[in-house]
């Protein structure tokens, strides 16, 4: 785009800023505090559905129990899908402002304006 | 009760309160169209909406743009029609913005600027990367709109009465069919080409509180009609149904048993788990929802909106959950088929019946019917502007502007060509849509996630995490991913071979499964793998340069 100025001498100095940016220790602890959360998190709720999308097509039968008058375990089982993808939403978002937006503030207000205007061609 | 729609002339009410609800909503969003219009100046307004919105306002928009007539009178009519397997359809709608939220909406949102294109291309070679991506986005943009609209076309004729055998300001049904595609089509083109991404993004949250607003009413009115005990709504749901306790288990739709016949059961309940997985990992590769991150001015705003965006259409769903066992119960699934056989009715047919009981007789019933009918209107022209604009942006930013113009064209050039793009494909999906208005496409959204998480997700997670990917694993996984899917969807019995089939009369299928994903998403990430592997390219310094700033934000646009 018209906006990006490529301009060599800044560009280069801006590339090798993000490479030390990249190695320090500030962002390798922001880069696993945020991997650390979204990594696991993302298995297990991807394991939590997957085990209700297999127990809906093989365990027809214990899905169809009655627990209360026509409420059975599978709706209950959905109905937890949802509170538990809330709850998730919820997790990520409390760990987020704590742990990883003021790490974040912090290294970006640190590469300031000199590669402001590096950005990605297009 | 009135079992079906607008069949009296006394129902004429009916139609003529839902035309003019109509024309409001129209009149309403083209005015915010012109006003959107007068603020849109540089390509970021037109792509982005001046990165002018809230958390909350891309919200309920990403709500709006989410929620198509699949899921507002697609849900509600599975469930009135299959019960529980209508519910199982929606969880993996709604979980599936849990990738989103995790692992791509904060890190697009810093990294790029307008479209998917711009994370992928970051470090790669612009062109092929570009290419792949404009490929793939229009293509799954193409699919999802022509379903949309040919659904809308039968919808509207529908919604407004317009049978075989009647006729309607002078049209018959198929000539109202065919004026309500061109004039969805019109409108589309006009939102996105006059109001840009600000216009189409102001249509979308209107469309999403008058989809909630509608819900909700209509959820109370039910509840309220069972006294706020939901166990005994489902007993009559399943009593009504005439299918007892199985119409609250899993597999009246999907996973079907069919008794004697082991393969066709094992390979039912296989597509069964195929279609899961497509759901929850085709809405981080959407094109049209992966814009809308761009929308707001920080990740922490796209992190917000992510979190309205669960909020609301999880409400939504669950109140789909009300509205397809109501409909089950008040309307019963005789009345339901013989409007529609697929079902989209349900919501429509509940809310006459329900007005008819409140609102006291044919009148209510036909206000009620009128005010459903013009939201789920709003729904389809929501959507497919959403639509339109990611497939043209990708045409005019990464087609033109960087592979064609190599970077050189300039900002207002791209956005004419932009404007130009949303006419052309707008055009195109018309005409596909009239062709294809009696075949059976309801397959192609399905289809569409099933693209979307073979292709675009493997590629863009691949980006953002992996520092040894390529442009040879972009490229691969993409096409790999793109191909995958619709070759096996092409031989599957959506296609051809059965009785529901688009072609129904012709049999070329071999695959079994009517969703790829289980084959097609593996398949993708494999390929993103292998192109890489292949390939020496390597560029440590562009990846340190995109883990910084999609992790910070630093340099974001």
């Amino acid at each position: 785009m018209s906006t990006d100025t490529p301009a060599s001498a800044p560009a280069e100095s801006a590339a090798e800023r993000y490479l030390a940016v990249q190695w320090s220790a500030e962002f390798a602890g922001l880069r696993c505090a945020l991997r650390g959360f979204v990594f696991p998190m993302t298995v297990a709720f991807f394991l939590w559905y997957a085990l209700y999308v297999i127990l809906s097509a093989y365990a027809r039968g214990f899905m169809g129990t009655k627990i209360v008058g026509n409420i059975n375990v599978a709706l209950v089982f959905g109905l937890l899908q949802f509170a538990s993808t809330f709850l998730i939403a919820w997790l990520y978002s409390r760990y987020a402002a704590r742990r990883i937006d003021p790490v974040a503030d912090r290294i970006r207000a640190e590469i300031g304006e000199v590669t402001h205007d590096h950005g990605p061609r297009g | 009760m009135t079992t079906v729609l607008a069949a009296e002339a006394g129902d004429s009410t009916a139609r003529n309160l839902t035309l003019t609800l109509f024309l409001v909503f129209v009149a309403v969003t083209l005015a915010i169209t012109v006003w959107a219009s007068r603020q849109t100046k540089t390509a970021t307004d037109f792509y982005a909406g001046g990165r002018s919105f809230s958390g909350f306002q891309n919200g309920m928009a990403i709500g709006g743009d989410y929620m198509s007539a699949a899921s507002f009178l697609g849900i509600a009519g599975l469930i009135a029609l299959y019960g529980y397997d209508g519910f199982l359809y929606s969880i993996g709608f709604l979980v599936a913005w849990l990738v989103a939220l995790l692992l791509v909406a904060e890190l697009l949102r810093n990294s790029g600027r307008y479209t998917m294109a711009d994370v992928l291309a970051f470090r790669m070679r612009q062109r092929p990367v570009r290419t792949a991506a404009a490929a793939s986005t229009i293509t799954v943009s193409i699919f999802y709109l022509l379903a949309q609209m040919v659904g809308a076309g039968a919808l509207v004729a529908l919604l407004l009465g317009i049978k075989p055998g009647t006729t309607f300001l002078g049209l018959d049904a198929d000539a109202a069919k065919i004026a309500t595609i061109i004039m969805v089509g019109a409108l589309m083109v006009t939102y996105v080409t006059v109001g840009g991404m600000k216009g189409t993004t102001y249509v979308q949250i209107v469309k999403a509180f008058l989809l909630m607003g509608g819900a909700v009413v209509m959820t109370l009115l039910v509840l309220a009609k069972y006294k706020f005990n939901l166990s005994d709504l489902l007993g009559d749901a399943a009593d009504a149904s005439g299918k007892g306790a199985a119409f609250l288990e899993p597999g009246l739709r999907y996973g079907v048993e069919t008794p004697g016949d082991a393969l066709k059961t094992f390979y039912s309940k296989l597509d069964l788990l195929s279609l899961g997985v497509a759901l929850v990992l085709g809405t981080a590769g959407l094109p049209h929802i992966l814009i809308r991150f761009y929308t707001v001015p920080t990740a922490k705003a796209a992190r917000k909106s992510v979190l309205w965006a669960i909020g609301i259409i999880g409400s939504f769903y669950l109140l789909t959950l009300a509205l397809g066992f109501g409909a089950a119960a008040l309307v019963g699934s005789e009345a339901i088929t013989a409007q529609d056989r697929a079902g989209n009715t349900a919501a429509p047919q509940l809310a006459e019946a329900l007005g008819m009981d409140f609102l006291g007789g044919e009148l209510g019933g036909a206000t009620l019917l009128a005010v459903i009918a013009a939201v789920a209107f709003a729904t389809i022209l929501a959507v497919v502007a959403g639509l339109t604009l990611a497939s043209s942006s990708s045409l005019a930013h990464d087609f033109y502007a960087n592979v064609v113009k190599n970077g050189t064209a300039s900002e207002r050039q791209e956005v004419a060509v932009a404007r130009i793009s949303a006419l052309v494909i707008g055009a195109i999906s018309i005409v596909l849509a009239i062709f294809a208005q009696n075949l059976n496409v309801a397959f192609l959204v399905a289809l569409a996630f099933a693209v979307a998480a073979s292709g675009n997700l493997p590629a863009i997670l691949y980006s953002l995490f992996w520092r040894r990917f390529n442009t040879s694993g972009a490229v691969w996984a993409i096409y790999g991913g793109l191909f995958a899917a619709v070759f096996l969807v092409f031989f599957s019995p959506v296609v051809s071979g059965s009785p529901t089939a688009m072609f129904p009369d012709q049999d070329w299928q071999w695959f079994p499964l009517s969703n790829p994903g289980l084959l097609s998403i593996p398949f993708g990430f494999l390929c993103g793998w292998f192109g890489t592997v292949i390939s020496k390219e390597r560029d440590d310094q562009r990846y340190a340069e995109l883990e910084v700033r999609s992790l910070t934000g630093a340099g974001a646009h």
